[in-house]
Formats: C-alpha cells, structure tokens, sequence
C-alpha cells in the first residue's frame, strides 16, 4: 500500500462524480483535484476553489492599451509633428478613438490570456501532467493524495458506491512521464 | 450538475440514439485521426492548385508592380479592394458566431463555432494579402506602422481610416487567432491523449500541457466569456473602420452615413453565407449530421434572411437619400450605378443579395440542404458584386466627363482572385485533417441536456404535458437525421 501515491475515481456521468464528491466530502476526505474532459458548472463552489481574478487582470491590460494608444497618438501627432490639415486642430480626439478602442481590446485580450496560461502553467511544450488518459475523453476523474492518511478500502467503496466505474491505485503522480 | 434543465420545446441541439461522450470524441476525431478519403483529395489538390496560381499572380503582381492589374487613372481601385472586404466580410461570420452567440448563449453555436472561426482566420489571410500586394511596394509594408524614422520623425497620419484599418484589421486577426487557438486546447488534448508517437509529442506541444483541472476550466470559461466581450464590439469596429475608408472621402456613393451598419449588417450576411457553403459540405463529407443539425441550418439562414434585409433597407436608403440630399453628383452616382454601364452589376448585386434571399421565409426551402447551398453561393456572388459595385461604379465617372472610363480585369486581377479562394481552402482542408472541426468539449456539454436522447428519456418517462410533446415532436420533423418512426408511437 505504501507505494500507491494517488487514488482515482473514474466516472462515467458527470453528475454521478459530483455525487463522488459530495460522499467523500462527507466523510472529511481531502480531493486533490479534478480531471474532466469538459467544464463541470457549480464544481468549484463545491471544492471551494475562489472565484477566478483574471476579469480584474482584463481590464487593468485593457486601460493599459487604451493610455497606451492615446500616448502614443498624442506624442507623435500633437506634440512631435503636427500635420496641418487644413487649419484643423492637431489635437481632434475623435480621431483617436477607433485606435484606443483597438489596442484596449488588443492589450486586454493578449494580457488577458497571457494570464491565464501564465496562471495556469500552460505553454508550449510543458509537458503534461495527466494522471488518466481518458479525463480528457469520455471520464470523469477525481484524484485523491493516497499518503494523506485516509483509509483506501473506505475511499473505494466510498468512489464506487457514487457510481464510480473503476478506482486505480497510481503508483506514479503523473502517468504521461512514462 | 452537468447542464441547466431546458425546455422539452426546445429542439434538439444533438440528434441520434446511444450519443455517449466516447461517441462525441470518435465521431468528431474521425478525420483527423484516420487517413483521408477521396474526396478530400481531390479537394486539396483543387484548391492547391488555386493555391499556386495565387502564388504566381501575387508574385507576377509584386514583381511588375500594380500595373499588372486593369487600374487605370480613374479607377485606382478595383479587383483588389473588392476582394479584400468581401474577404474580410466573410471572416466576420465566425466572430460572430463565437463571440455574440456566446454573449446571448445561443447554445447551438457550440457546434459550428470552431470551423467558423477557422474560416474567419483564413478568410482575413487572404484579405490581408490583398491590403500588401495593393501597396504596389509590399516591401515597403511597414510604413503603416507609427514607427521612428528619418523623414522627420513624420508619423503615419492618426486622421486617416487607412491607419485605423491597419489596427483594426491587425488587432482583429491576432485576437480571433488567440480566441481560436485558447478554444483548440482542450481538444488538442484529447488527440494528444489517444495518439502514440510522433503524433503525440507533436500534439503534446501543441497542448500546451493541458490537463482539464478544475482551475484550468474555471479560468478557462472567464476567459472566453472576456474574450467574447471584447470581440464584439471588435467585429463591428472593424467592418465599421472598413466602411469609413470609403465613407470619410468626398466621393459621391461612398461619403454617407450609413456606411457602418451596413457594412457590418453586409459583412455578417455573407459570413453566415460563406458558414453555410462550407458546413453544408462539411457535415455530408465527414459525417457531422448527428452535430450540424437542420436546427443549425435553419438558425442560420433566418440570420441570412435577417440581415439581408438589412442590406436591403440600407440599399433603398442609399437611394432615397441619393435624391434626398438634393446634390447632383450623389444622384447621379445612384443613376450611373442603376442604369449606367454597370447596370448589369448593379441588378446582379440587387437580385442575390436582396431578391433570393427573401425565399427563405419558406419553410421548405429554408430547411432544404440543395436549396441552402445554392442560395448561399448566390449570397456570396452578390456580396462580391456589392462591393464591386460600390467601389468601381463610384469611381469610373469622375468629375470630368473626359476621363471617365470602364474598368477590365487583367488575368492577374483574375488569378488574384481565383487563387485567394484556392488559398483559403487549401487552408480550411488542412484544418479539417489535423484539427477538430467541432468544439468537442462544448458539444459534451450539451449531451445531458440538449440532445434528442434526453428529450426522449424525458418523454419515455412522461415528465412532461402532451401538448408540448407533441410540439417537440413536431419540430423533429424537419430534422434529416431523426428517424420519424421512432417517434410514431409517443
């Protein structure tokens, strides 16, 4: 038993593994994470996961691009090298606007998921951290830290009475290494 | 719970029997993991061969110069700005439909949101080629951009829609881009969890390490949901920005306020066209019809409907206000363009885009598949004579009867053309192989509460009034991938 790092549950139904949850919550037993091969709505409520900050982050890009155009509009059209176009003042403000309204929309989207991926430890190459190969296809996974002290025949009966189609016992965190 | 509770009067967003997650993954993963069949090849090797003559024009274009084209000093532009919005145009159906649709939660976009939005990023390739090689000294491109130089420092002019267009057009690709590729993440992962080899690590980099985690889907909807926020305004400032190149001149038929929304309404128009021309094929050949349903095909040719009307109130508006306004060169562009030379064009236009469409408020010939598909190549060909028409026949009588001329396509004007369309599917067949066509983890998300197998339940199980049953299954008839006998005895 010492060797076995992570028990998983493998669901096929969604609402069956958040049942899973709900018993193994009960029965005060720690869920190290969830794998699903779409997002699960009302499943972060449950494992208490805070709500996401990344709208903060989107709009701080987002002012960041619109100063950034109306700097750089300023800077070269006003103050650098005024077009005389007729008479017409250098500073016209409305003209600038589509070029704000763009580079708001162009910092906030790039910063944005720059974020995200940042946040979340995706990029090119990472290799991936899978614990089973179908969490991405047709199950539902709940992992659960074996070490952490909880009885595995009671996290099995537990697993398989919410509907659990399988339970396995990795000897290895991530299976993707091998 | 896996999905809200909806209405049994709702239609089916997934039809057939014995749908599982597994199924949805095989189905949808069915081209790209397994060799291609004929008729893909014979399609690529079509397009590429559209392809290449694209290559060779472009190249011819860049190596003569501008010249090369049918331009002469009173049409400056012709083929190449035509091409480029209704290019651009097309693109603006997949924006749409990833982003609006989402914003309003239209759940039937879940399945034809990622091929449209593959076709909006190839389509703006090709708009994009247009906007160098008009340039007539493509290597000299970056000058649109505000960067330091030695004239001065002599900036690019802030005052001009061109410039705007530029970051329009810039911001628009690279952020469809990035909405598109964040999108293809988790379904990356799937190919990468049931590839071996090769194909494997190509996908795993491609994944970018994706795992499904509760935090990596929670941050995933945020930012989708953001990102659909910004890139609505951002589809219609573009085609807006696109229409003000023309609108902010003094040339009589293009300096007129009513320009935006109806470039924007024009835009969406021929988007949905365009959506339609490639998933009609697209569904039959890779067999998708449990995905693209007739509910999907119905939605989007009352969006035709709808915004070819549009196009049509701005048309007549065009007109009235033409004699409106009292000024006689804008009256007189109307009637150059009605009954002048390029009268043929200006019928064709009034006719596909205006005309044809209003026979989709016939049920039948809105949930015809032959009948959509025609119609949707007619919108095509007319929203190509739209801005044909607004561009040359504003332009070929100026001011001075003198030089007042006609405008000919050289064969590079041709090609040019032609080839762009051989480019953009070269590109979208090639999606089709190595990416899925279908946002599988969207359409699982409808499996519990929108597709035809949970109704059924819901029925089998009397959960619901007669009467609405019976309206449901009204509504399946239509549907060409619903078999009517098994609803005979319920």
């Amino acid at each position: 038993m010492s060797n076995i790092k992570y028990i998983l549950g493998s669901f096929g139904d969604p609402d069956e593994m958040m049942h899973g949850i709900e018993k193994l919550q009960e029965n005060n037993i720690k869920i190290y994470d969830v794998y699903t091969p779409m997002p699960i709505h009302g499943i972060e409520a449950k494992l208490g996961v805070k709500r996401s900050r990344i709208d903060v982050a989107a709009f701080c890009f987002g002012i960041t691009g619109t100063l950034s155009a109306f700097t750089l509009i300023y800077l070269t059209a006003v103050v650098d090298w005024r077009v005389n176009i007729g008479g017409k003042p250098a500073f016209a403000l409305p003209d600038f606007i589509p070029i704000m309204f763009e580079l708001t929309v162009l910092f906030c989207a790039f910063g944005m998921v720059g974020t995200y991926y940042a946040s979340t430890h995706l990029f090119p190459g990472r290799a991936p951290r899978v614990m089973d190969l179908r969490a991405t296809n047709d199950r539902f996974i709940i992992a659960i830290d074996a070490q952490q002290g909880a009885e595995h025949t009671k996290v099995d009966s537990l697993l398989k009475e919410a509907g659990a189609l399988e339970v396995k016992y990795n000897e290895r965190k991530y299976i993707s290494y091998e | 719970m896996s999905g809200h509770n909806e209405s049994i009067l709702r239609e089916p967003l997934i039809t057939g029997k014995d749908i599982t997650y597994a199924r949805i993954t095989d189905e949808v993963l069915m081209p790209v993991e397994n060799k291609p069949n004929k008729a893909w090849w014979i399609g690529f090797i079509a397009a590429v061969c559209g392809a290449l003559l694209w290559v060779f024009a472009v190249s011819y274009t860049f190596w003569t110069g501008i010249g090369a084209w049918g331009l002469n000093k009173t049409v400056g532009w012709a083929w190449d700005i035509t091409g480029f919005v209704w290019w651009v145009g097309i693109g603006h159906a997949g924006t749409l439909i990833s982003a609006v649709l989402l914003l309003f939660r239209q759940n039937w976009r879940n399945s034809i949101n990622r091929s449209a939005e593959a076709m909006t990023i190839f389509a703006v390739i090709c708009a994009a080629t247009y906007v160098v090689s008009h340039m007539g000294r493509p290597w000299l491109a970056y000058w649109v951009l505000p960067l330091p130089n030695q004239f001065g420092s002599l900036w690019v002019n802030f005052n001009s829609p061109l410039v705007w267009d530029m970051f329009a057009i810039s911001t628009y690709f690279s952020v469809s881009l990035l909405f598109w590729y964040t999108g293809l993440l988790p379904d990356i992962a799937t190919i990468r969890d049931r590839a071996t080899g090769l194909r494997r690590k190509i996908y795993s980099i491609l994944s970018f390490g994706w795992t499904g985690s509760v935090k990596t889907w929670q941050r995933f909807e945020a930012v989708s949901l953001i990102l659909a926020g910004i890139s609505t305004p951002l589809v219609l400032s573009v085609h807006t920005i696109v229409s003000m190149d023309f609108a902010t001149s003094v040339i009589p038929g293009w300096h007129t306020t009513i320009f935006p929304p109806y470039f924007v309404a024009g835009a969406i128009f021929s988007g949905f066209a365009m959506v339609q021309t490639l998933l009609l094929v697209a569904r039959k050949v890779l067999g998708l019809e449990n995905y693209i349903t007739m509910f999907h095909i119905e939605s989007m040719n009352k969006i035709i409907i709808v915004t070819g009307s549009i196009v049509g109130v701005a048309y007549l508006t065009e007109l009235f206000i033409a004699w409106y306004s009292g000024s006689e060169y804008e009256l007189y562009a109307f009637q150059n363009r009605i009954s002048g030379p390029y009268w043929w064009a200006y019928w064709l236009m009034m006719t596909c885009n205006v005309i044809s469409p209003q026979l989709f408020w016939f049920k039948k010939i809105r949930v015809s598949i032959p009948a959509s598909w025609v119609l949707s190549i007619v919108v095509n060909i007319g929203m190509w004579f739209e801005r044909f028409v607004i561009i040359v026949t504003s332009l070929h009588r100026d001011y001075i009867p003198s030089s007042w001329v006609m405008f000919y396509p050289t064969w590079v004007d041709i090609s040019v053309f032609v080839g762009s369309i051989g480019l953009f599917f070269t590109l979208f067949l090639l999606f089709l192989r190595v990416l899925p066509s279908i946002a599988i983890a969207e359409v699982k998300l409808l499996l519990k509460s929108a597709s035809e197998q949970e109704k059924r339940r819901q029925i089998e199980n009397k959960e619901h009034d007669k009467v609405y049953v019976d309206s449901y299954v009204e509504s399946l008839e239509k549907f060409d991938s619903v078999k009517k006998e098994d609803y005979a005895k319920v």
